[in-house]
């Protein structure tokens, strides 16, 4: 982690920046107080060493700020005390060991400026002072870690607990039979939304707890409808998605021009696309055939010069059952 | 096939951040019929095609394709690339034609996701 924190305090070019990771992200995004022991041991400068090594000891510590009157003039590690124990000087005074003037950061850095100074120094541990230089906490590189992880799994959970609560919508609200409609409008001609209303059915799925296939197989078959109403409707059309604990059932439906012949649509390769539709990887008369192997039941009425309305059902296991999977049979 | 390893064989350029490398791809889809991905794509594929429009990104979502290889060292579109940010989907740009491109996956092990239209 420590290569990639430098090689971002340089220039960060494209290549670099591709692989700047979330823990990377995080480092620059939270604060050194955030993640800062607060409740700081402290020694007196006329302290003897000896007091300092039973401090330590006691404390399971290896180093603390010294204070004189408020002020920090100082850092007292555990190698300053090996230093004092060759010596055999444990009855020196703290002032006599201590590396004075220590580099200090302040407490609304973000945690990569403490991570620079541990990167380019030897230090263990960093005191944290506010905007005036008064000590507000003191930082070790195990702090930065164990904060980096907390919000790492703060992360994780926001997407959990959406999805929690969403799973949970159908048994919180009671009523004899509870669905929730999902409603989209179309526009003719609009390839660059297109397939927006699809994906977007496809995440309620998953967050309401679909299993990745019914939400996959509900995807596609909503996307080719979706593609359908774009290409070749006059106005568009709406797409109505009503969702229940035990199915789902979709409502393609818009106001012309219809289908001349529904057999022959609903016959493979069969397709009245442009060339422009044709080159965009689309009008290759498998809408339809894609739609009927995704869902469970199908009904496609038309009226030439009327309209088209395209219903569609995938029913869903019951909880705690095994799903029929699309691709429980990888070969 | 770790993605990492499948755009080293492509010496492809990664045009989207935040990539994580280390997916896995199952396998290979090599289409420019969105349809053809639509229908016969297995789920977790490296979808090599030489669409560049929004509409890759769209149908690589709703089949759960991994990463998009454009072949020929194509450019997509600002919008291609917004929707793949957005969607967190890989986007990667190999001078291979497509051909060559699938050839040399196959080649070095990964294998085909794609179903043949018997099986539908």
């Amino acid at each position: 982690m420590s290569d990639n924190l430098l090689s971002a305090s340089r220039v960060i070019t494209d290549k670099v920046a591709e692989n700047i990771s979330r823990v990377e992200e995080l480092a620059y995004e939270i604060r050194v107080r955030e993640v800062m022991t607060s409740q700081v041991i402290t020694m007196h400068p006329n302290d003897a060493m000896q007091t300092v090594l039973e401090t330590f000891r006691q404390a399971r510590i290896s180093g603390a700020p010294v204070l004189e009157e408020g002020n920090l003039i100082g850092l007292i590690s555990i190698e300053d005390l090996i230093r004092c124990l060759l010596k055999q000087d444990l009855a020196a005074p703290v002032h006599q060991y201590m590396t004075p003037h220590p580099v200090v950061v302040k407490g609304d850095d973000s945690v990569v400026e403490a991570l620079k100074v541990f990167v380019s120094k030897k230090y263990g541990r960093l005191p944290v002072v506010d905007s005036n230089g008064h000590l507000i906490g003191i930082i070790t590189k195990g702090d930065i870690t164990r904060g980096l992880l907390r919000a790492l799994e703060r992360d994780y959970q926001s997407e959990e607990v959406r999805r929690y609560r969403a799973s949970h919508l159908f048994e919180d609200i009671e009523s004899e039979r509870t669905s929730l409609i999902l409603r989209y409008n179309i526009k003719q001609g609009d390839f660059e939304h297109g397939g927006e209303a699809s994906a977007k059915i496809k995440r309620a799925l998953l967050r309401l707890g679909a299993s990745p296939q019914i939400a996959r197989r509900c995807g596609i078959a909503v996307y080719e409808a979706e593609m359908n109403l774009i290409i070749h409707t006059t106005e568009g059309g709406v797409i109505r998605a009503e969702i229940e604990p035990h199915q789902i059932s979709i409502d393609v439906y818009d106001y012309g021009p219809g289908i001349r012949d529904v057999e022959l649509a609903m016959q493979p390769g069969y397709s009245t696309a442009s060339e422009k539709v044709r080159e965009m990887g689309f009008g290759a008369g498998m809408g339809l055939v894609n739609i009927k192997r995704c869902v469970d039941w199908m009904k496609l009425e038309s009226e030439w010069g009327k309209g088209t309305r395209l219903r569609m059902k995938i029913y869903l296991p019951p909880p705690h059952t095994h799903t029929k999977g699309e691709n429980s049979n990888p070969t | 096939m770790e993605l990492k390893r499948a755009i080293e064989i492509l010496d492809g350029e990664v045009l989207t951040t935040s990539v994580n490398l280390n997916r896995q791809v199952k396998g290979g889809v090599g289409a420019d019929l969105m349809s053809d991905v639509l229908s016969s794509t297995q789920p977790e594929a490296l979808l090599l095609t030489g669409l560049c429009n929004p509409q890759v990104v769209r149908t690589a979502v709703m089949a759960d394709v991994t990463a998009i290889v454009l072949v020929r060292g194509k450019q997509p579109p600002n919008e291609t690339l917004q929707l793949a940010e957005n969607e967190g989907i890989p986007l990667i740009s190999t001078r291979y034609g497509m051909f060559e491109a699938c050839g040399r996956l196959y080649q070095a092990g990964l294998p085909c996701l794609e179903r043949p239209v018997s099986s539908e």
